[in-house]
């Protein structure tokens, strides 16, 4: 250390002065290399000061800071940064803090848009509600949308280019883009091809339009592992061109759903949803205004709702559908394998039903997306045999841009690459490597390209078999358009600016189709500009983005006219152990398989999570000699994968589901380790049901989180079930409250009385209140292995009960949330009384004061309680504290926590209210769960106002209460289900 | 200190409450010399080095659960409750025996009582404090376990006053500390004999402090008779509360299995089994360890199996009546919760619960099984047993499948439970072993009193 000169101090003083006090912040960094700057830190701080310079360490930050609050003092007390710090002087027009916004824009799944209101809190969004105007959406949203707002703070999400593996930039990326690009132009893109998934949106038509018609021999290639090859395959032959055909549900008396989950899978599911449960309310005589007869493989929701169940393998469908086709005079149909006894009963009863007086028109029969091009084919001509066009069933063209076969697509494509002339291909979305038909073997195909570039949401499987992964933008980060199942286009508005460096699909085709350097916005915007539009486009521009939808955008019904020739019927593929490949009920086709939200949202039926399983019927599983939770090998053509087996009631036999999108293994932490990979079965020929599978056993176990292990109702009136045929099936007559003796006067509740209503005979089981609610109170994610302890957060659970013989049950749900009991056996036994009843009758949690006892759950008869038995809310991780409803506690560790009625909200419309000094109206409050259901089987509202939905619906003979005989009094009752049997198949 | 006289042998077969043969100063040299021994037997330090690895695996044990939560049990939604109050409920059980030896059978006059009370109240003390460990540990935030005590908060909030929990925080709290009290009374004299007898200055002080100025006046006998005896009386009702109120906490639920006006006897009953039982478990092997024989004979052994047997009929009586009462009552959900335990997931722990706590004891009616110390001591060692399966028969059963069958699930012990357990037990066996080195384990002046007592009779 040299001699310090005798005044540093004054040294720094003197240097400071001369910078002036404005620029003093900024100084400081160039004051610290300065000699006099070291010696003063010497002077000040003599040991720290002779720590090597070069490590930062706690001390000398410390040091440095204890330094630069002494050198702050010298020269005036300066406290406000430099850079420009904006007051909220003028905030942004209606933003008022503390109060949300909802801006209106549209999700996509498998390209198809949902229209749906975000809502924001000071520009971060926090939850997606349906948007009541759009025709996808009517109000309602589906698991898989509400779970998309995890997505978009996904910590695993593709944040940065890289390029090997290696992290890049931008620029880097785009000059290697461009350079591929001006090779590929030398040959007018004959080795450039460009992957994406389905594409509605009418920008990116165009955009595509744009760079085919700048690479001329270039090829536009789509690929979704759910796709919609057959429908349009069949649509082909029967009216010779791509129709996509929509039901009106609310139209039809009878339905039979061939193979068809219409409730919960394929584009337009929500709208069939809440049309199926607004016809589903009883008529006049107290049955169901429908009928419905599923004949299905694996057993789904929409089979659970039907009053006639049948479970046939996906060979015997066909063979029903080809004979009802025949019943109903269609040639084509041919000669069809014969029909066993028990489904020539069901022939009869059904073709007797369809062709009924007066059900002309009032009949829909849905053929599912499994079922062969012959057999969707039959089934349009059948429907317009039933005269069912244009009233049940209406015809638009197909709403994808240049609908094709896609696995035909992928397979040209794959052929190209496998020879090695291709220079380049861009991959536009989607995760090939993962989800391709494992007969392509896409992978190596993909190798065999000179340059690989990938533009996605994670950087996944596909991004790893590419030198260069670009982050896309998720769909609330960005500008785009897309069209409803119906061809309505939505607007799609980004809420919040790219939390990362990612750039939209529209950039990426911009670069493609020489428009670089045009923001989407600019994109979007121009393209319906570009449109013949009215005269006032800002205006009509305003309202579009504000209504979320493009009104009359539509395109114009077909007037569809089958004309069938011959029909090629494939083989029964019915040999051996077949095979069924769904698309996963919460993970989808894999694309949210690092959605902690959709990993851990019990499937409907099984009440899995975290894992995918074989799905066996139990006299399949008995002669197999397998159980539950077994490992086995399941081969296939040579390939096998290593999977659980868990059997399934109702499922038909000699037959495995597996669902796609489990196996995963890159892209995320959340999708690590669950499940196994069904894709490494599937081949294009067979991309839904394959034959002559075997199973192997492995002796091993493979553990599997189930969240409800009982579907017994043990002879338990829980869920009460009205069938005209048989009387009340439970023997107890639902209806009107039992009156219990008390030894204490009734609590008045002069105010409100919140209460809710939950229709059982409209509920679907569909999930979408789950994670409504998870969404909205900030529910955390426990992780399989807490799952399988029991500790899974849900405040609202869909029960799901069996009843019958197992090779074919009855299955029944029941949303289970908080019933705010008015003797609520909670609230006696908590010792610190932080559960307590309100003047409005809710049961209130006070976080703040519970001390963890577990004793109210512990005496809770319906085992809503849910504990925070470790630290399960994410503290830590940035961008998941931007996802909080900020209006909802976050929890901690050793709390109890359970549904509250949404307190946030009712407490929200009462403030409303009364600062305009009257009572909440009707339907002003609206609990999560209720405004996510797209069946609007739950109802919330004042139970004191006999006016009010709910009040109504607890007046109904159906209301109940479940455990009525404990005099809780709950506050949450249930409206029983109803069955509308058709006599011909309940006799014998 | 094992040998064994031939006044000791002629007590075995007269079924003394003394050996014959002892007089003042052999009563007193005998039992202080166990304190007051310069050489601490090497049996000692083993035991207590392994009572206090267990001991420590307690801290680490409960370290681990303040710093990750209560989730490193296997507790879980349904199963609230598992071990934790398990244990709680055991120890709390176990704990019974002291003050029932003491003050119950000192109102009643039972002379036998003298030799065995001081061990079992101090046995309660230590029960107790193992207990009264696992409420607060069972809680969510342990730290805040004073939010169920009524203290003056500055927020004006007080504990709910209708929760069965808020009633066992007074019950178990006032149970200890009347124990302590009655324990710590009972020792004053032996103190004083102890200081008197001290050779080493430090015990001089200490024991000169607790003695509290002892001078073996007639004053001071006349004062500690009369107290002892309020004491005492004190005591009485506190046995059967405090089970009856930690038994209110399943009672007062609604859950099948637990909402039974039974449990309030059934419980103390099974109290006084378990307390008895684990009396006989560590009293044997002392008896034989100290060479106790003549003031823990034969009569003594024979009267607590007695106790045993009818304590544990009484149990029996609880059990059946539950089986009853769910016939009887027509009660579906109470019919479940007693199929379940005959055939559910957890039954062989329920028919377990049937051979150790009722079938075995059975044995004890006859006389030449009481007469075999090692079959006693298994006897006693299964009722041990089969009162903690009693306890998770009654917790984890009822609650795991109650009402809705959607809700049903299954619990697993982890690691950790096991350890806090095996802790407490620690922690028990070590407050045990001090005690045996520090203090003298059976009553000196009383045994005194009795010697006085039965030579008067021989007389």
């Amino acid at each position: 250390m040299t001699h310090p000169p005798k005044d540093a101090r004054g040294a720094v003083r003197a240097a400071l002065a001369r910078k002036g006090g404005r620029e003093l912040w900024r100084s400081l960094d160039e004051l610290a290399g300065t000699p006099a700057f070291e010696q003063l830190l010497a002077d000040e701080f003599p040991r720290q000061a002779s720590e090597p310079m070069d490590a930062v360490s706690r001390r000398k930050f410390l040091g440095l800071m204890g330094a630069s609050l002494a050198l702050g003092g010298l020269s005036g007390c300066i406290k406000q940064p430099l850079e420009t710090i904006v007051p909220y002087v003028r905030p942004p027009e209606q933003l008022v803090p503390g109060t949300p916004l909802f801006f209106a824009t549209a999700a996509t799944l498998g390209g198809y848009a949902t229209g749906i209101l975000v809502e924001s809190h000071e520009g971060r969004p926090t939850k997606i509600e349906g948007n009541p105007d759009h025709p996808a959406s009517l109000g309602a949203v589906d698991a898989f949308t509400q779970a998309s707002i995890l997505s978009l703070y996904d910590p695993d999400r593709s944040q940065v280019v890289t390029h090997d593996a290696q992290i890049s930039t931008w620029d880097a990326l785009l000059a290697e883009l461009e350079a591929a690009l001006a090779a590929a132009a030398q040959d007018k893109g004959a080795r450039l091809r460009l992957l994406t998934g389905t594409v509605t949106s009418p920008t990116m038509a165009r955009q595509l339009e744009l760079f085919l018609a700048r690479f001329p021999a270039a090829r536009w290639h789509q690929y979704e592992p759910v796709n919609r090859d057959n429908s349009l395959a069949g649509a082909r032959l029967a009216f010779g061109e791509p129709l996509s055909l929509l039901p009106r549900l609310d139209a039809a008396d009878v339905i039979l759903a061939l193979d068809c989950d219409f409730l919960a899978c394929g584009p337009g599911h929500i709208r069939a949803t809440r049309d199926f449960a607004a016809k589903r309310q009883p008529v006049a005589t107290g049955v169901p205004g429908n009928r419905l007869y599923a004949l299905e493989s694996s057993p789904s929701i929409t089979g659970a709702k039907a009053d006639h169940r049948l479970p046939l393998a996906p060979g015997r469908i066909a063979a029903f559908a080809r004979h009802l086709a025949r019943r109903l005079g269609i040639a084509a149909a041919g000669e069809p394998p014969a029909l066993d006894e028990g489904e020539a009963r069901w022939l009869d009863a059904i073709a007797t039903d369809l062709t009924a007086q007066g059900r002309r028109g009032h009949t829909a029969i849905l053929a599912g997306e499994q079922l062969p091009p012959a057999i969707h084919a039959l089934v349009h001509a059948a429907n317009e045999a039933l005269g069912n066009f244009g009233s049940t069933l209406f015809a638009i063209p197909a709403v994808e841009h240049r609908p094709e076969n896609q696995t035909e697509s992928l397979r040209q494509l794959v052929t190209e690459m496998m020879s090695g002339t291709l220079d380049t291909v861009v991959v536009l979305g989607g995760n090939p490597v993962y989800d391709a038909p494992a007969d392509l073997h896409f992978a190596e195909a993909l190798s065999r390209v000179k340059r690989r570039f990938r533009f996605g949401l994670y950087e996944d499987e596909t991004s790893a078999a590419c030198q260069w992964h670009g982050p896309e933008t998720h769909y609330l980060e960005s500008w785009s358009d897309a069209r409803a199942f119906d061809g309505t286009v939505s607007l799609v508005q980004p809420l919040i600016a790219p939390l990362y460096s990612g750039r939209s699909a529209h950039e990426v085709l911009a670069i493609l189709g020489g428009q670089a350097g045009q923001s989407s916005h600019d994109l979007v915007k121009s393209h319906w500009k570009s449109q013949a539009s009215p005269p006032d486009f800002e205006a009509w521009w305003q309202k579009a983005l504000h209504d979320g939808l493009i009104r009359d955008s539509a395109p114009a019904q077909a007037t569809p006219k089958s004309t069938l020739a011959k029909l090629d019927f494939p083989e029964d593929p019915g040999h051996g152990l077949e095979l069924l490949f769904r698309a996963d009920p919460t993970i989808y086709d894999g694309r949210f398989a690092n959605n902690g939200w959709l990993q851990e949202l019990p499937k409907p039926l099984t009440k899995l999570t975290w894992d995918n399983a074989a799905l066996i019927a139990p006299a399949t599983a008995r002669k197999l000699g397998l159980a539950s939770e077994d490992a086995v090998t399941i081969e296939l053509d040579g390939r096998s994968v290593r999977a659980p087996v868990f059997i399934v009631p109702g499922h038909c036999e000699g037959a495995l589901t597996l669902h796609l999108g489990y196996g995963r293994w890159q892209g995320g932490r959340s999708l690590a380790g669950a499940g196994f990979n069904a894709y490494a079965l599937r081949s294009t020929a067979a991309p839904w049901n394959a034959g002559g599978a075997r199973v192997g056993r492995t002796g091993e176990r493979w553990e599997l989180a189930c969240t409800q292990l009982h579907q017994n109702m043990k002879g338990r009136d829980l869920v009460r079930v009205e069938s005209p045929a048989q009387g009340n099936d439970h023997g107890h007559h639902a209806g009107g409250e039992g009156h219990h003796p008390s030894m204490y006067p009734p609590v008045p509740y002069p105010g409100y009385a919140w209460g809710m209503a939950i229709d059982l005979n409209s509920c679907v089981g569909c999930n979408s209140c789950v994670v409504a609610c998870q969404s909205e109170n900030n529910i955390p994610v426990v992780g399989k292995d807490q799952v399988i302890r029991g500790r899974e957060m849900h405040w609202i659970r869909v029960d799901t009960y069996h009843e019958g013989p197992p090779e074919n049950p009855r299955t029944y749900h029941q949303p289970v949330p908080c019933m705010h009991c008015e003797n609520a056996p909670c609230e006696v036994v908590c010792p610190v009384g932080a559960t307590s009843h309100s003047e409005e009758g809710l049961n209130d949690m006070a976080y703040n004061r519970c001390v963890g006892t577990k004793y109210c759950s512990n005496n809770c008869p319906y085992k809503v309680r849910r504990f925070n038995f470790l630290q399960y809310s994410d503290y830590e991780t940035p961008s998941l504290k931007m996802l909080a409803n900020p209006n909802v506690t976050v929890r901690s560790l050793g709390v109890m926590e359970k549904c509250t009625f949404c307190v946030q909200r009712i407490n929200a419309g009462r403030i409303k209210a009364e600062k305009e000094d009257r009572r909440v109206t009707d339907g002003e409050i609206v609990s999560a769960c209720q405004a996510a259901c797209p069946a609007q089987a739950i109802v919330f509202g004042d139970v004191n106002d006999p006016a009010s939905r709910v009040s109504r619906l607890k007046a109904q003979q159906r209301n109940y209460s479940l455990l009525e005989e404990l005099n809780a009094k709950p506050r949450t009752t249930y409206l029983s289900t109803l069955l509308n049997p058709n006599p011909a198949l309940t006799k014998g | 200190m094992t040998q064994t006289n031939p006044a000791s042998e002629r007590a075995a077969e007269t079924h003394d409450i003394v050996g014959s043969g002892h007089t003042f100063g052999s009563v007193t040299d005998k039992i202080s010399s166990i304190v007051q021994t310069t050489r601490t037997p090497k049996a000692w330090y083993v035991g207590f080095t392994i009572s206090f690895a267990f001991l420590m695996l307690l801290m680490v044990s409960v370290a681990w659960l303040f710093v990750r939560g209560i989730g490193i049990w296997g507790i879980n939604i349904p199963v609230g409750w598992g071990v934790d109050i398990v244990n709680f409920v055991w120890w709390i059980g176990i704990g019974h025996a002291g003050t029932l030896i003491s003050a119950i059978l000192l109102l009643m006059r039972q002379q036998w009582r003298t030799s065995i009370n001081r061990f079992a109240e101090a046995m309660t003390l230590f029960a107790v404090s193992c207990a009264g460990l696992y409420p607060i540990l069972h809680l969510g935030r342990p730290e805040y376990f004073y939010w169920l005590l009524p203290y003056p908060s500055t927020m004006g909030i007080w504990p709910q006053f209708r929760s069965p929990l808020m009633w066992d925080v007074f019950a178990v709290s006032t149970y200890a500390t009347v124990s302590a009290l009655f324990w710590f009374v009972g020792l004053i004299p032996d103190f004083a004999t102890l200081r008197d007898r001290a050779t080493s200055t430090t015990g001089q002080v200490i024991y000169g402090i607790l003695a509290m100025g002892w001078r073996g006046s007639a004053r001071h006998w006349r004062r500690y008779e009369q107290a002892y005896l309020l004491l005492a009386a004190l005591a009485t009702p506190l046995v059967v509360s405090v089970h009856t109120i930690v038994s209110f906490d399943f009672a007062v639920s609604v859950i099948p299995g637990w909402h039974t006006t039974i449990f309030p006897p059934y419980f103390v009953a099974g109290a006084i089994f378990a307390g008895f039982a684990m009396v006989l478990t560590i009293m044997l092997p002392l008896r034989a360890a100290y060479g106790l024989e003549d003031f823990v004979t034969l009569r003594h052994i024979r009267n607590m199996c007695y106790v045993l047997l009818a304590s544990g009929l009484i149990v029996a009586y609880g059990y059946l009546m539950e089986v009853f009462f769910a016939w009887y009552s027509g009660n579906h959900y109470e019919a479940h919760v007693i199929l379940n335990r005959f055939y559910g997931p957890y039954a062989w722990l329920y028919w377990a619960l049937i051979l150790t706590n009722i079938v075995i004891p059975q044995l004890l009616w006859f006389s030449r099984v009481r007469q075999n110390l090692l079959v006693v001591w298994l006897v006693a060692m299964s009722v041990n047993i089969g009162m903690w399966l009693e306890r998770f028969v009654i917790i984890v059963i009822s609650l795991h499948q109650d009402f809705l069958p959607s809700s049903w699930g299954m619990y697993t012990p982890t690691f950790w439970d096991w350890s806090t357990f095996f802790g407490t037990i620690g922690l028990f066996c070590s407050l045990l072993f001090l005690f045996l080195r520090f203090l003298p384990m059976i009553s000196i002046f009383e045994m005194r009193e009795l010697v006085h007592h039965v030579e008067d009779e021989a007389h």
